[in-house]
């Protein structure tokens, strides 16, 4: 389906990625001092606490920052340009990288409105990215 | 902890080349390797300790067989093209502790002839971030571009500002005969150069040369004997940056933690610096890293650099090189932040020499700005 680089699955992530797949985005966090961590991490880097739930997100949130991408010379990417790269600012407080797509580059704004939908790269992997409200 | 001018920088060497397709990286490092030591009045059997990067995972080793060398020190730090920058403090360092005396370092690329994609070819390594950035066609250019373009939202910073930046590296890489372009430009030819990735333009963009450079650092007391005149390092600093468990302030850069280092144990205040060597791999980099090392307050990056102020002749000298955008970039630039202002503090740079030039900063930046990098800073004096 893609020759893109896909997420590489491992046992801090499994869970992030099996939802993915059901295309509802996770966010990790402690149970012990309650703070929320992306990526998907087995130890809190806050506390070293190894106790974590799982927290679906609501899945909006706005844009932090962004670039137009017109130059990406690797598989997967020189067809797809121009595409935009950014990090969502979730209501949950957390960054996220991800693409806004199905926007017209050109009207992409920091601050903007979004939410997140889900791109399906191969049979088990979908990815989170985000459309504008 | 301050090496208070008990080490210096005896021995510095920029390899001419800026394209070698009839060279080796390991040749370049070695041609490298005896510039300096020549430059120092030394030989390689008075190296007992070396650094080097960016040569793969085990690179230390290799570049050792390849110059026969079994010191007592090595290090084969890899923070990104800041790397060399760290290695001269680490080497003090480790000559400091007593487990040197003598310290080469050593780099050599030949990203240019092997038309490596640098800024736009994608890929990290293995680590588990990964799988959280490569699926979504992140580029070095685009790491750099989400900081440039946070900066314009939150300081109204404009692209013109970033564009000065480019037209003053030019300017000063006319002057130095060894620059890859060397032609002048204007703000205009920056604005009008193809967007790569939005709002850096090709001419915000560093360009992508071959080349490697060398250094030799050794005790003050131990410099006093040497051929030249030793430059003493007065203070240096480390630090990285990543986006943690999802919280990042993007134009908090490492600058401002490794800056507030060098200057505390150089007793010195942004004020008290000549000219500085920054890494300026993007435009952006170099307003960033002005701000966070404090020569102006967060956001006037943008007026800062406007009206001459980091041309020579300016009231802060920024690459009188030409830096990375135009002078070269073998991928890695942080040896030649050190190797030109040794050239400037010893009053042996020609043309584009800083007049009166008595105290340096060299900042470093080495991986991806908006994604995750590593800072290191490093003040040297006149001796």
């Amino acid at each position: 389906m893609s020759e893109r680089p896909l997420p590489r699955v491992d046992e801090e992530s499994r869970g992030y990625w099996e939802a993915a797949r059901r295309h509802q985005l996770l966010l990790q966090r402690c149970r012990a001092c309650g703070a929320y961590r992306h990526h998907p991490r087995a130890v809190c880097p806050n506390c070293l606490s190894s106790e974590v739930e799982w927290v679906v997100s609501a899945g909006r949130g706005e844009i932090y920052t962004f670039t137009v991408t017109y130059q990406n010379q690797s598989p997967g990417f020189a067809g797809r340009v121009p595409y935009v790269l950014a990090y969502v600012l979730l209501e949950e407080g957390i960054q996220i990288l991800t693409n806004i797509v199905d926007a017209d580059p050109a009207e992409i704004r920091i601050g903007q409105a979004v939410r997140v939908c889900f791109e399906d790269l191969a049979e088990e992997i979908s990815i989170p990215v985000f459309r504008l409200l | 902890m301050s090496f208070a001018g008990g080490i210096a920088v005896v021995g510095a060497f920029e390899h001419p080349t800026r394209f070698a397709p009839n060279r080796t990286a390991y040749q370049i490092a070695a041609e490298s390797a005896r510039g300096a030591l020549a430059d120092a009045g030394l030989t390689l059997a008075d190296v007992d300790g070396y650094a080097t990067s960016g040569v793969g995972p085990m690179g230390v080793l290799s570049m050792c067989h390849h110059l026969n060398l079994q010191p007592d020190w090595v290090d084969s730090t890899n923070i990104g093209g800041s790397s060399f920058v760290a290695q001269v403090a680490n080497a003090g360092a480790a000559i400091q502790a007593g487990l040197c005396t003598t310290v080469l370092i050593t780099y050599g690329s030949t990203a240019a002839s092997d038309r490596f994609a640098v800024g736009t070819g994608g890929g990290m390594s293995g680590d588990p971030t990964d799988a959280f950035v490569l699926p979504y066609g992140p580029t070095i250019v685009g790491a750099y571009g989400m900081v440039a373009q946070r900066h314009m939202h939150e300081f109204g910073t404009t692209a013109e500002q970033l564009a000065e930046v480019a037209v003053t590296m030019r300017n000063h890489a006319a002057l130095n005969p060894r620059a890859k372009y060397r032609n002048r430009i204007t703000v205009e030819d920056v604005l009008a150069s193809r967007m790569v990735s939005s709002p850096l333009h090709l001419l915000d963009c560093c360009l992508i040369s071959d080349g490697g450079g060398a250094l030799v650092v050794t005790s003050a007391e131990r410099a006093r004997d040497l051929r030249q005149k030793p430059i003493p390092v007065l203070g240096s600093g480390q630090a990285v940056r990543h986006s943690g468990t999802g919280h990042r302030d993007l134009v908090d850069i490492a600058a401002r933690q490794s800056g507030a280092h060098a200057f505390a144990q150089a007793g010195l205040v942004p004020e008290d610096i000549d000219f500085c060597m920054i890494y300026d791999s993007f435009t952006i980099t170099v307003l960033a890293t002005l701000e966070n090392l404090g020569f102006c307050p967060m956001g006037e990056g943008g007026p800062f650099v406007e009206n001459g102020a980091i041309g020579l002749g300016g009231r802060l000298p920024l690459n009188p090189d030409g830096g990375g955008l135009s002078s070269n970039h073998p991928g890695m630039r942080g040896i030649f932040l050190v190797i030109e202002a040794v050239r400037q503090l010893r009053h042996e740079a020609g043309d584009r020499q800083v007049a009166g030039a008595r105290t340096a900063l060299c900042h470093g930046t080495g991986g991806w700005l908006g994604v995750m990098h590593s800072g290191a800073t490093l003040i040297l004096g006149e001796g």
